[in-house]
């Protein structure tokens, strides 16, 4: 290779997504000017809002442990090769395993034994849930973007009947299920940092970095999550290693559905403590943002995954002091991150790249 | 007269890589001009200067005796020069005339303008004998056909300067009588070409001046009248080329693969392989010779568990690979690469690396189930996969010596070595090779070649496919022949005859 095609890994992990970040809140601050609100003080509420005291960090953290879920759900199929769109629709058929095994066993189980089962089942539903676009597309071919979009809408209207018809409870006006019995509730990290206050930050957090963990070292380090890269890769050449690409995609996908589903577990063992319709509220959707900003690596996963918490708690304390900067800035600053830092990443590295050339010679 | 093309003293380098040092040559207008070099010679970095890809670090490109600024390849277009890559730049689902026509519509009518076109064409296809229906669709015409298309592009263009890379490397035999059969027309019509390859045989036949790079410098412009293969060939490696590798006597063991009445017929029911019947013996090399898509691909497949035949029986040592039942060849490789064959695949990119993968990485390919390189709790442990890759890189003189680069950053030869590398450390007793110097240069080519003598001599059965038939003399001890999926021939290397092979390999029975 004779020209420098390539930037160095620090580059383009680090300096590139800070400048595209960058890129995003300037577009941001434009429009909060355009607003009538200055964007300086706006940015301040912004950071104070969601980092700088412990008890809003607590709720950003909280954020972000759905979005690691669903970050490494989408993760760990695009590293099979899969774009699995159905993040959102397996968290949510993920709620619906944890709600039944609540509903039956909340007044017979003690804790330590109901919240493993209840884990246990939303990660099973969740990977049920993705088991049948992963057979689709290992046997039949059929496009795992498609049929996981269609599962999406498939999974939003069987939760819609399945809480109309059997979940609320008689006489309730809510479109939920009944709230579950104290011991289904995750304890919360407050009751050993009492500063975190009312933060509905829980251990569900600590299982997220586990999972982080353990997704970096399979991935990376075990002969399995070698030939998953592979596959994802170049599956002709997977192939010729001895990689079984049909049994490598429909476990890549129950892997993913199961990461979706355990995505409902901090968000209603966590807080709510019972099933509402519509709970993941785009959490899988933002999996795929998170996915992609964090390029699949752990720390990245991690790190984009607090910039999205951060972003949902600053953005609602700053339209609480702002009243001039409706809520929904929070989508619009969500869909400028998306842009500058998913769909175009590329952005800078051009000319980082003549940058980079320049200063070697 | 002026010459069509004169470098004088063209610099330049990517990043601390002189990829061209002063090279000066010129080359005569109406002539057929070679320009050979081992892969990373600087022969395409100095061929994208020309074309406008790159600008000069320093020196003068002149056209036509002035000097000229070539910015980009449009301002390329406009000076006549023309080029046609080795990997076509075609739409494969339009038509021979919108591809022509792409880039130079005319005018935002498209319709008045294509019969116009349309006729041009035609009469450009008569005149330089090319053979090509402007209405035909790209994917439907051969290899051939579609690289006459890139031609026709280049004359519609009015290009008086052809740049041709690689163009035989995809070629039949046949296809490539004709495409020299056009470049002669075109030099008779005071057309100038430039003839990029590392073919040296080509480069005697067809050319009328021969310009060797080697390490971004020229080190040697030659008449073709008045040198050999030889000189030449010593001239791009820098050193003597040995014609004969050292082999030990030909002394064949006990039967080690053994492929009776092998039958494949794909999904839409044409036979690709009939009744084909092979014995190996350990320490010969048999090398299948056949204009490639005759079946060796779907062959060594079968062989290597990447296909399930439709019907026949094949054993290794005796015993009957384990096939069964089976309808897909899914995860079947590692099975077959456990009972002893290693495969070095014919398309390496495409099977036998992955590209965005370490080159350490990349040696543990197909092996990385191995108990060998797994440590505790049943992951990867790097030290010894590391140990192990510093060795083969070291042993199979892989440049750069570096197991953290990506592998894609290696050049082809260099890619390859880490794939012969691989599947020899893994002493298998049937050792599968597909095309193994395809795109690698002379020096390297002799090292892969010393490495399967080698490993013939230690007693393992080799089967060779190969389209070259310089590389099936250098290595075979029997030569099985095939065409249209059927096995027409077999001889032993000391009967070795290029006619016969010929008329085998184009179907006539033995």
């Amino acid at each position: 290779m004779m020209k420098t095609t390539e930037l160095p890994r620090w580059a383009t992990a680090i300096a590139m997504p800070l400048f595209n970040l960058l890129t995003a809140l300037l577009v941001a601050a434009l429009v909060i000017r355009l607003l009538g609100e200055s964007p300086v003080e706006s940015l301040k509420i912004l950071i104070e809002g969601s980092v700088l005291r412990l008890d809003n960090l607590g709720y950003t953290l909280f954020y972000a442990t759905t979005f690691i879920f669903t970050g490494l759900s989408v993760s760990i199929a695009m590293k099979a090769g899969l774009f699995n769109i159905g993040s959102e629709g397996q968290m949510y058929i993920g709620g619906l395993g944890l709600t039944i095994a609540m509903l039956t066993l909340d007044s017979r189980l003690p804790a330590l034994l109901l919240i493993p089962i209840a884990i246990l089942c939303s990660a099973l539903f969740g990977a049920l849930w993705a088991f049948v676009p992963g057979y689709l597309q290992a046997k039949r071919g059929s496009h795992v973007v498609v049929t996981t979009i269609m599962f999406n809408f498939i999974a939003a209207d069987l939760m819609n009947h399945a809480i109309v018809q059997y979940l609320i409870p008689a006489g309730s006006q809510n479109t939920a299920s009944r709230e579950f019995a104290e011991a289904g509730a995750l304890p919360r990290l407050s009751q050993w940092i009492t500063d975190l206050n009312d933060a509905p930050l829980n251990i569900a957090f600590l299982i997220a970095v586990a999972a982080l963990v353990i997704y970096g070292v399979v991935l990376w380090r075990s002969p399995w999550g070698y030939k998953l890269r592979a596959t994802g890769l170049n599956a002709s050449a997977a192939h010729y290693a001895g990689v079984s690409i049909s049994t490598m995609i429909i476990v890549a996908m129950l892997i993913s559905g199961a990461l979706a589903g355990l995505g409902a577990v901090n968000s209603i063992m966590g807080s709510t403590h019972y099933l509402s319709l519509n709970f993941p509220a785009g959490a899988g959707f933002i999996g795929i943002a998170v996915a992609l900003m964090g390029r699949q690596h752990p720390v990245g996963i991690f790190l984009s995954s607090v910039l999205f918490g951060a972003l949902i708690q600053g953005a609602g304390e700053l339209s609480f002091q702002k009243p001039a900067i409706p809520v929904e800035t929070l989508v619009f600053i969500q869909g400028l991150i998306i842009l500058f830092c998913g769909a175009m990443e590329h952005l800078y590295g051009p000319a980082l790249l003549k940058l980079f050339n320049a200063g070697k010679k | 007269m002026q010459p069509a093309v004169e470098f004088r003293k063209i610099c330049k380098a990517f990043g601390a890589v002189q990829a061209n040092l002063d090279v000066s040559f010129s080359i005569a207008k109406g002539s057929i001009h070679g320009v050979i070099g081992e892969n990373g010679a600087g022969k395409s970095t100095l061929m994208s200067i020309l074309y406008g890809y790159y600008q000069a670090d320093s020196g003068q490109v002149l056209i036509d005796g002035k000097p000229r600024q070539i910015r980009n390849s449009h301002a390329a277009i406009e000076m006549g020069i023309g080029m046609v890559h080795q990997h076509f730049m075609l739409v494969d689902n339009m038509t021979v005339l919108d591809n022509v026509m792409l880039g130079s519509e005319g005018s935002f009518w498209l319709k008045a303008n294509r019969t116009t076109v349309e006729a041009k064409l035609r009469e450009i296809c008569e005149r330089y004998r090319l053979d090509v229906d402007p209405l035909a669709v790209i994917e439907e015409l051969s290899v051939g056909a579609q690289q006459r298309v890139e031609i026709l592009k280049q004359i519609y263009r009015s290009a008086n300067i052809l740049i041709l890379d690689e163009p035989t490397a995809v070629l039949t035999a046949q296809e490539t009588a004709s495409l020299f059969d056009i470049l002669r027309l075109f030099k008779e019509q005071g057309k100038t070409i430039i003839l990029i390859t590392h073919k040296l045989g080509e480069i005697m036949e067809i050319t009328d001046e021969v310009t060797v790079m080697r390490g971004g410098r020229v080190v040697g412009a030659v008449h073709t009248d008045a040198t050999s293969k030889e000189e030449l060939a010593n001239m791009m490696v820098g050193r003597p080329i040995e014609s004969e590798l050292p082999r030990a006597a030909f002394n064949p063991g006990a039967p080690v693969l053994q492929v009776e009445g092998l039958q494949l017929t794909d999904k839409s029911g044409v036979r690709l392989l009939a009744d084909i019947d092979l014995t190996l013996r350990a320490g010969e090399i048999v090398a299948i010779a056949g204009v490639s898509g005759n079946g060796q691909s779907q062959l060594l497949e079968i062989l290597s568990g990447m296909r399930v035949p439709s019907a026949g029986k094949v054993s290794l040592l005796g015993k009957l690979l384990p096939f069964g039942k089976r309808r897909e060849a899914d995860g079947l490789p590692a099975v077959f690469r456990d009972l002893g064959i290693g495969h070095v695949p014919e398309d390496r990119l495409r099977d036998g690396v992955i590209k965005d993968f370490t080159v350490m990485e990349n040696t543990v390919f197909g092996y990385q189930d191995r108990s060998e390189v797994k440590g505790k709790g049943g992951l990867f442990d790097f030290k010894a996969i590391a140990a192990r890759c510093a060795h083969l890189l070291q042993a199979f003189d892989v440049r750069p010596n570096n197991p953290n680069l990506r592998i894609g950053l290696l050049s082809g030869g260099n890619q390859q070595k880490v794939v012969i590398a691989r599947e020899v450390s893994a002493k298998p007793k049937l050792m599968l090779v597909g095309q193994p110097t395809r795109g690698v240069d002379i020096g390297t080519i002799e090292s892969i070649h010393t490495q399967l003598l080698r490993m013939r001599d230690e007693g393992v059965a080799i089967l060779l496919v190969s389209v070259e038939l310089e590389e099936v003399r250098a290595l075979a001890d029997r030569i099985v022949v095939m065409s249209g999926g059927r096995i027409t021939g077999e001889l032993n290397i000391e009967e070795f005859d290029t006619t016969r092979i010929g008329l085998l390999m184009g179907g006539m029975h033995k």
